[in-house]
């Protein structure tokens, strides 16, 4: 099938994208950066952070839900859309436990990451301080929900492939557990218990947060060295560039 | 014109953020040449003999005393600057927020492995400020004018920052100065 291409603007730049690719790629090639949490490239989009929210001809949309289409006015870099972005991480912060400076993942958090990007100084919500457990039952992670942001990215990301017929998907090993207030990742009882070394790694480096971390493993950067340690989060360090590049070499 | 006059404190904190002001080094020399010091812990004046110009608040509150302390910043200061992780939101006293204090308090006093007190009593001396059912920022008390993130706050961040409040100038604060650890 023929590939469409669709003319619009970013913040009033002319630009081109392949129709029905998401906002987000649409605007990383034409080198905008729209911040992201939730979002991980190469798995369906949950939309369930709404940091990535841009404007589509006057509407609030999510860029990793939304795909671009012909003559679509979008807006990203404004001072009214950083501000509800900063908001949504504010309440982030207020709504769980992150206490950073005890926290493993301390500066190499995408969450504080994007807090350091918008010059967030203090939260402009009341802290909840929420009751929450640390889950230290499972031989090789952590969980803990204090600083769970419920993205769905584990969920999402972290699949049993063994013995699958081709072209199946793969068992989730997170899931969620129970409702609402009370909602909280939990591992598969039966699927959890072969979790590889590999598949704790890689569940620890794409959660945002310092909720999934292997053991005996913390505090292996020295603090100066870490990702966001000198550099804001940006195109060209967010994890989805690794994931896509990744992708590519499948 | 006479000196701009600073007040600091230490609250429910663990004088670190004081411990990094002191990593100023040699600008803390400069700093005696801008400022005067009132009631703080680095010339030991123990309570206020003027109004001051900046308050900096070390810690959150975790009882009454610190309230009380906090307040008393407030009537007396025109700034009042939330100063490391612990006056921003709590820090580490905060963890015991999901805990309820009778609890807290057993563990301390009466069932902890290393605890003698065969009386089972509570400290109850009527001297001893009361313990808060949980610890607050310091925002959730009074108002505060400005946060400075950090555990602790980076000895350039205090700097900059505060030259720039004596100074009353503008400043760009660089990327690599505002982290929460």
């Amino acid at each position: 099938m023929e590939k469409k291409i669709a003319h619009f603007t970013i913040d009033n730049k002319e630009c081109t994208a392949t129709t029905g690719v998401s906002i987000i790629n649409a605007a990383r090639e034409n080198g905008i950066f729209i911040p992201t949490l939730c979002h991980y490239e190469g798995v369906k989009p949950a939309g369930s952070c709404r940091v990535c929210t841009v404007k589509v001809n006057k509407r609030h949309l999510t860029a990793c839900t939304t795909p671009v289409a012909e003559g679509m006015e979008i807006e990203v870099d404004t001072a009214e859309l950083n501000d509800l972005r900063s908001s949504v991480i504010e309440l982030l912060f207020t709504e769980g436990n992150h206490y950073c400076p005890a926290c493993e993942k301390s500066g190499n958090c995408e969450l504080q990451a994007l807090a350091y990007r918008f010059g967030i100084m203090a939260p402009r919500f009341p802290y909840q301080f929420n009751e929450r457990d640390v889950d230290a039952s499972h031989p090789k992670i952590y969980h803990d929900h204090n600083r769970c942001i419920l993205c769905k990215r584990c969920i999402r990301i972290i699949k049993d492939e063994k013995d699958l017929p081709a072209g199946s998907q793969g068992r989730s090993i997170f899931a969620f557990n129970q409702r609402a207030k009370k909602v909280k990742i939990k591992l598969d009882d039966r699927l959890g218990k072969e979790l590889s070394d590999e598949l704790a790694q890689k569940a620890m480096d794409i959660c945002p947060v310092g909720s999934i971390l292997v053991k005996e493993t913390g505090f292996k950067t020295p603090i100066g060295q870490r990702k966001f340690d000198k550099e804001a989060i940006s195109l060209d360090n967010s994890i989805n560039l690794k994931a896509m590049k990744e992708a590519h070499h499948e | 014109m006479s000196k701009p006059v600073i007040a600091t404190t230490s609250l429910a904190g663990c004088f670190g953020c004081h411990m990094s002001f002191l990593d100023i080094d040699e600008r803390i020399l400069d700093l005696i040449e801008l400022v005067e010091f009132n009631k703080s812990p680095i010339d030991d004046i123990k309570s206020f003999t003027k109004d001051c110009d900046i308050g900096l608040i070390e810690g959150g509150c975790c009882n009454t005393e610190n309230i009380h302390i906090l307040k008393e910043f407030r009537k007396k200061c025109k700034i009042l600057v939330s100063f490391g992780e612990c006056a921003i939101m709590g820090g580490l006293p905060a963890m015991r927020n999901d805990i309820p204090v009778k609890e807290c308090l057993a563990e301390a006093y009466l069932s902890g492995p290393s605890t003698v007190n065969e009386e089972g009593i509570l400290p109850n001396d009527e001297e001893l400020p009361i313990i808060l059912d949980k610890v607050y920022p310091c925002h959730e008390i009074v108002k505060m004018d400005y946060h400075l993130p950090g555990c602790p706050p980076r000895a350039d961040l205090i700097w900059e920052v505060l030259h720039a409040l004596i100074l009353d100038v503008d400043i760009d604060l660089p990327y690599e100065l505002i982290k929460y650890d």
